[in-house]
């Protein structure tokens, strides 16, 4: 069995009510999660013409996770370690959707001078410590840096996206104890899309919930619907504060669904037609956000029809540019190893 | 500046107080480096498996962090902090226990700057005790220095006295790089001359023990003090040996070593680590491909056999190099001839 909108309909949640956000926020909120689909919708088709090197992963369908608990971190002061399906948590983070794709192509002007790739962006200006290429990778790390926030006593929150498949990584489990023991000001932010890979998590995960692992290591688990922004904003947002307070850290599992495979080029045949339809029918967190706040009268057709010209456009130009620009000089093959050597 | 006789034990807790008094960034994390954290009695019991941070714990306040047994989360948050302004000495115990966090050394500290295109700066130094001879058997005894060398991106450090200990540590501390720093178990209670203020060595610079002109030995760590005796011994037999201890194996001081075999003709590399793919190998064949028309003779490696290491002390005195391994490779290098 895998993750439908059945079962995240049964996880009994109140629907926050939308109209806790401004008209000016709402919009704010929706072009993240736009230019996230845009961004990745587009890396799909580019990827299938050959010209995208490398491993992608993507976001799609997953933008509620990102926007929603990013709403509430200060880019340049909170830190996020992702993983390697990090485009959207970037994105929501304020990282230049320029440079990324950039970065995607192997270009001179992306965020690493074309030495990471989709897997290893990061933009450690703005507290992005990077996509991670290894599952479990940015657990561990955000301890750091949610240690270096509280010995700084600078007020910022460490927080770490990882999937169900990190979930079940000894370095995740570890994590979670370390940050109970240090009491540190960090959230772990499981985004549970049923596969790991091709992996069920239904499967791959002994508990019902990962959630439920958070009272092994004395923390609050919270689950939310990852379909309903407003759902995993309010979540996070609690979790968050008491982090920031010095309350300690929350396990936050996000359940949602990807829209795309595991990576580009993924014929998804673990799941059937059916499944993914579905999926993009009733679980699309794009729709479902279009929906509440037009109903609301908080925001119109026309403005978020707006919103998606400015982003197609951004997402043209970056597409563009990103072709257009040079790839690195052979000198860069021998640079940036190290500080001094 | 004033010296005076002290352990390594010693010269490395001084370089931590040192280091932590110069720059409140400077926090260490480890296994029971304060050592009593949730228990009745004292807060800090041990100051480490060995007494190295002893007494740390109540001079820094707040930057002493006992974690649970977690290498693998803590070695991460010791890289995490790293990127935020934090310079984390990250204590290990044994090196061995690499095994378990391997991925925060190699794939994430050593890589962030390069991956990041140059804005990564992760100045992590992980303390670590290598080296048999302590009946610890197998899996407390390895010299793994030889694995981390390999990763681009990390700095790897061996200091062979206190003095050494102390400058290169705080060297370590200092350095914007991650450096894995190897402290030999079998020398903490090695003494030396070593002054009381605070100083650096710098990476990269390997440093001529002992001058001669028959044969070179490049030795490793503690297997410095024991080409000193062979040294002597052969002095004895009219063979007059130069000694260098490249101190740091990444950056390696090629250069030094290549003037020196340039001058001697020949090479013996005593090297305590696993024999295959170790610094003898590395070094022998860095200098056979860069200065072949130098040598008078085949170059000799001294390392232990292709085994663990073995716990009984009859076995264990056997597989270590000794002495009189050192002054055979010698002897066999100055008496080769076609």
């Amino acid at each position: 069995m895998t993750q439908t909108l059945s079962t995240l309909a049964t996880l009994g949640l109140d629907a926050p009510d939308p109209s806790a956000l401004s008209s000016v926020q709402l919009l704010d909120v929706y072009r993240t999660m736009r230019t996230i689909r845009a961004f990745e919708d587009r890396l799909h088709r580019e990827f299938a013409t050959g010209d995208i090197p490398g491993f992608v992963h993507l976001y799609a369908g997953e933008e509620a996770s990102a926007t929603g608990v990013c709403a509430h971190l200060e880019s340049g002061l909170d830190t996020i370690a992702s993983n390697h399906r990090g485009h959207g948590h970037m994105i929501a983070h304020g990282v230049d959707v320029k440079a990324m794709m950039a970065e995607i192509y192997g270009k001179s002007t992306g965020l690493c001078h074309g030495k990471g790739g989709s897997m290893h962006i990061a933009d450690l200006s703005k507290g992005f410590l990077g996509a991670n290429g290894i599952v479990g990778g940015g657990p561990p790390l955000v301890c750091g840096t949610a240690l270096a926030h509280k010995i700084k006593g600078d007020g910022g929150v460490g927080v770490a996206f990882f999937g169900d498949g990190a979930s079940n990584e000894g370095a995740v489990m570890e994590s979670l104890n370390l940050a109970s023991v240090w009491n540190l000001p960090a959230v772990f932010v499981v985004e549970n899309n049923g596969y790991a890979e091709a992996t069920a998590a239904n499967w791959s995960v002994s508990a019902d919930n990962v959630s439920d692992r958070a009272a092994g290591f004395g923390m609050p688990g919270v689950i939310v619907d990852g379909t309903d922004f407003f759902a995993v904003y309010e979540a996070a947002g609690e979790a968050i504060r008491r982090a920031r307070e010095g309350g300690g850290p929350t396990l936050l599992e996000v359940k949602l669904t990807r829209f795309y495979g595991h990576f580009e080029g993924d014929q998804q045949t673990y799941r059937t037609r059916d499944e993914l339809k579905n999926a993009k029918a009733n679980m699309d967190c794009l729709k479902h956000f279009r929906r509440r706040v037009t109903e609301s009268g908080l925001v119109t057709e026309a403005q978020l029809a707006e919103v998606d010209n400015q982003t197609a456009q951004l997402i043209e130009e970056a597409v563009t540019e990103a072709k257009a620009a040079p790839v690195p000089e052979p000198e860069e093959l021998l640079t940036d190893v190290y500080v001094t050597y | 500046m004033a010296t005076r006789k002290i352990s390594y034990r010693e010269a490395i807790n001084e370089a931590l107080v040192q280091e932590m008094e110069r720059d409140s960034n400077v926090i260490l994390i480890g296994t029971d480096i304060a050592g009593g954290a949730g228990g009745e009695g004292k807060d800090d019991a041990w100051g480490g498996v060995l007494g190295v941070t002893k007494g740390l714990y109540g001079k820094f306040p707040g930057r002493v962090l006992d974690t649970p047994i977690s290498e693998t989360g803590y070695m991460g948050a010791a890289v995490g902090a790293a990127t935020r302004g934090l310079r984390p000495v990250a204590e290990l115990m044994f090196i061995d226990f690499a095994g378990v966090c391997l991925d925060s050394m190699v794939n994430q500290a050593a890589k962030f700057r390069y991956m990041f295109g140059g804005t990564a700066v992760t100045p992590l130094t992980v303390r670590a005790m290598y080296g048999a001879g302590l009946r610890a058997g197998a899996q407390h005894s390895q010299a793994l220095y030889p694995m981390f060398t390999h990763f681009p991106g990390l700095k790897v450090v061996v200091p062979s006295s206190p003095y050494e200990a102390k400058g290169l540590l705080a060297q370590s501390i200092r350095d914007d790089d991650p450096v894995i720093f190897f402290e030999h178990k079998l020398m903490y209670e090695v003494t030396g001359e070593v002054p009381e203020e605070s100083y650096t060595i710098p990476f990269g610079k390997a440093h001529v023990v002992r001058d001669g002109g028959d044969v070179t030995i490049v030795a490793i760590g503690r297997m410095v003090s024991l080409a000193e005796l062979a040294a002597t011994e052969l002095q004895a037999s009219g063979i007059s040996v130069e000694i260098i201890d490249p101190r740091t194996l990444s950056p390696l001081d090629l250069d030094t070593i290549l003037g020196s075999v340039h001058k001697t003709g020949r090479l013996v590399v005593v090297d305590e680590a696993s024999p295959r793919c170790n610094l003898a190998t590395d070094i022998s064949a860095q200098v056979v491909s860069e200065a072949f028309g130098d040598l008078l003779a085949p170059v000799k490696m001294v390392s232990p056999p292709h085994v663990p290491v073995p716990f009984a002390a009859s076995l264990e005195d056997l597989y270590m190099p000794s002495t009189q391994d050192i002054v055979n490779a010698v002897k066999t290098v100055t008496e080769w001839s076609k």
